[in-house]
């Protein structure tokens, strides 16, 4: 292959095949529910996947789902139909969408998804409990809390070795073992340790190549936009996290990365502003969005979402395949802590990303119908304005429901960033000059 | 003598204004947008050229702002009006820190540099309360004449409290007041502090440096001043001008292209 040919076959190809698998994923989700077949319902803040991978179960992401329906311009009749039903329009819309693809029978616009045979949650996100309460109410399938124990205060991490450290981990790690207990009930099947092992070690590869991946975006232009790129990148990691496919799918993706960085290749023609993104996407507007930044010259080089939204895989941790469980628990432990930081504690990351980044600005999104994510924005911006010169912007929408998502009023405040953002690379210029 | 114009599209209101290369405002005008903005746009424009007795091949350059912005077809650029009121209210008083517009539809807290660079705004979020509808709403309830609304509640001595934070909602509870049997004049006193609220608030979440300069249409409303005056413990900056803030703004703006394509200095503002 001449490296003229194979950049031309490496460009792009991480979007591709992402759409790809996220098909594959999608056709055999409708077979099992064609068949009559059921699935294990979990979430992307501590799915558990590399361990129900060891019971063949398929997995079903809800948020996912749920976000696809308002890319695709169809949230809204999920939500109507959620609060036609009784649930109230303040509430998680993810959640509402996700209400009425159960009283569609699993319809959604990628396919048919199957019911639930076990639910598989963690306390990373509150909603998380009560959502599954609902499907414990409609299917009563069994319901399984994975409690991590998160950072108690910013910057008080405990790591291995630590006696804090070591008690959480127990208590993750006993949690496991009962788990494991559900799912042998729930599946029919026998747990198998050697197969945890090489799910694990599709886990260990996918986490390095992505906190790889994230690393690369350092290079000047971008290699690809955190907001929409990412968004399909972060698709993949959930849904076949523990999966030889989701493995491979990430090295391809650092090999397309490399080449970029190697060749200059951006994601804009002409970068004049690389920005972090903090929050969840507008994803009723999803495109548009990003243009509103992008028309500017701005492009976002990194997010909180790539990681909170990835359980903290964006840390490359690495398990010890040698002692599985236990190893398991401490990468559920430090990952899913750190997708809990990411969503409180983001300040003193956003400090080292701005340099290490070369950021010119910070987006914050906060969005209306999900509180954990949005409340502490207002203050991690403040801090972040005390501590430093950093040009910033908060603007608020939503992910899923397109009622109280405004265009012109994000257009304008966007295209009032970027007046202040060019203000003051010119006084930073004038400067210079004097 | 260059001139150069500044043309804000606002949801009620359109305003031009004309400078000269002294900074200094050669013309002016207003007029409703109603439903036809270009038209609107350009009605304003013309208006303000016949004002000034100007041409308009004396105008270099136009930037157009507000909400319809991108409706000034005869413009050369666009500039928010966030970096217009800024950038107009420091041209006015230099000493401006911090600048509150109220307007039709939203009112905005802007922090301003020395040089009028804006540091952090804030607007309301998709809800006109705290702003000029908020107070139409309170006209068309008690049938007293948009001008007339700041007079009669100065005359107030026990504001009623106004809780709720929807315009629509607020008809209503000025309704319900008078059927209450409270003076026209308290309620629409507690109107005006309400509103007065919501901005001080807007002003909070960007923080408050003086000076405070106080723009946009509702700056013309006496009882509006005087309770942004006591909830923040300060007095504001008001000029004759501050209706025209946004466009004035603008035309500076405009001039800057005007002065940067005489010289080897790129001027900024203005969308590439």
């Amino acid at each position: 292959m001449t490296e003229a040919t194979g950049g031309q076959t490496l460009v792009g190809r991480g979007n591709e095949q992402g759409a790809l698998l996220f098909r594959q994923w999608f056709d055999e989700l409708h077979r099992t529910a064609e068949a009559g077949g059921t699935a294990a319902y979990v979430f992307v803040m501590g799915s558990m996947n590399e361990l129900l991978s060891v019971f063949d179960f398929p997995v079903v992401f809800p948020e996912i789902n749920s976000l696809q329906t308002a890319v695709r311009h169809v949230a809204h009749e999920y939500l109507n139909e959620a609060e036609d039903y009784g649930y109230s329009p303040d509430i998680c819309g993810y959640v509402k969408a996700d209400v009425a693809t159960q009283l569609r029978g699993g319809e959604l616009p990628m396919g048919r998804i199957p019911k639930p045979g076990i639910a598989v949650y963690t306390n990373a996100c509150n909603t998380y409990i009560k959502w599954a309460e609902i499907w414990e109410r409609m299917y009563e399938v069994p319901t399984f809390a994975l409690d991590v124990p998160g950072t108690r205060s910013a910057g008080a991490q405990t790591w291995p070795g630590d006696s804090d450290f070591e008690n959480d981990r127990r208590y993750v790690e006993a949690q496991i073992k009962e788990l494991i207990t559900v799912c042998e009930a729930v599946s029919g099947k026998k747990f198998d340790i050697d197969k945890l092992r090489e799910s694990m070690g599709h886990a260990n590869t996918m986490s390095a190549e992505w906190k790889r991946v994230l690393e690369l975006n350092r290079s000047r232009p971008s290699l690809f936009n955190a907001l929409t790129d990412g968004t399909i990148f972060l698709g993949v990691s959930n849904g076949f996290r523990g999966k030889e496919a989701g493995a491979s799918y990430f090295q391809a993706l650092v090999e397309e990365m490399e080449y970029k960085a190697d060749n200059g290749i951006g994601t804009l023609t002409d970068e004049q502003y690389r920005l972090v993104f903090v929050g969840v996407p507008c994803y009723p507007m999803f495109r548009r969005f990003n243009e509103l930044f992008t028309e500017w010259g701005g492009t976002f080089v990194n997010s909180t979402y790539l990681w909170f939204a990835s359980g903290g895989s964006n840390l490359g941790f690495q398990y010890d395949l040698e002692r599985p469980l236990e190893s398991l628990a401490e990468g559920v432990l430090v990952s899913v802590r750190d997708a809990m930081d990411s969503m409180f504690y983001q300040t003193g990351i956003l400090h080292d990303m701005i340099e290490g980044y070369a950021i010119d600005g910070v987006v914050y999104h906060p969005i209306k119908s999900c509180r954990t994510v949005s409340t502490g924005l207002a203050d991690s911006r403040r801090d972040l304005m005390e501590a430093r010169d950093i040009a910033t912007l908060f603007v608020e929408s939503d992910m899923m429901d397109r009622r109280v998502v405004s265009e012109a009023q994000l257009k304008n405040r966007a295209d009032a960033f970027f007046e202040g953002l060019a203000a003051r690379r010119h006084q930073a210029a004038i400067g210079k000059a004097v | 003598m260059a001139y150069a114009a500044g043309v804000d599209v606002g949801s009620t209101q359109t305003k031009a204004v004309i400078i000269n290369e002294h900074r200094e405002i050669a013309s002016r005008a207003l007029t409703d947008t109603g439903a036809n903005v270009i038209q609107a746009a350009e009605a304003a424009f013309e208006e303000a050229l016949r004002n000034g007795d100007l041409r308009e091949e004396e105008v270099e350059y136009v930037v157009g702002t507000g909400y319809g912005r991108y409706k000034v077809t005869f413009g050369n650029t666009q500039v928010t009006e966030i970096s217009c009121h800024g950038r107009g209210a420091v041209h006015m008083f230099p000493g401006t820190r911090t600048v509150v517009d109220m307007g039709g539809q939203d009112t905005k807290a802007i922090r301003v540099a020395e040089t009028g660079e804006i540091v952090d705004f804030c607007m309301n979020d998709k809800c006109a309360a705290g702003t000029g509808r908020f107070l139409g709403a309170a006209s068309s309830a008690l049938e007293i004449a948009l001008p007339d609304l700041g007079p009669t509640a100065l005359r107030g001595e026990r504001a009623v409290k106004i809780s709720t934070t929807c315009t629509v909602f607020a008809e209503s509870e000025v309704l319900s007041w008078l059927g209450k049997g409270k003076k026209i004049e308290d309620i629409l006193l507690g109107v005006h502090k309400s509103i007065a609220t919501r901005s001080a608030g807007l002003l909070r979440r960007v923080g408050i440096e003086e000076e405070v300069t106080f723009t946009g249409g509702v700056a013309k409303n006496v009882a509006m001043i005087e309770t942004l005056n006591e909830r923040l413990g300060l007095k504001v900056n008001v000029s004759e001008e501050s209706h025209y803030m946004g466009a004035l703004g603008a035309a500076l703006f405009a001039l800057d292209h005007i002065v940067a394509s005489r010289a080897p200095v790129k001027a900024v503002g203005g969308k590439p």
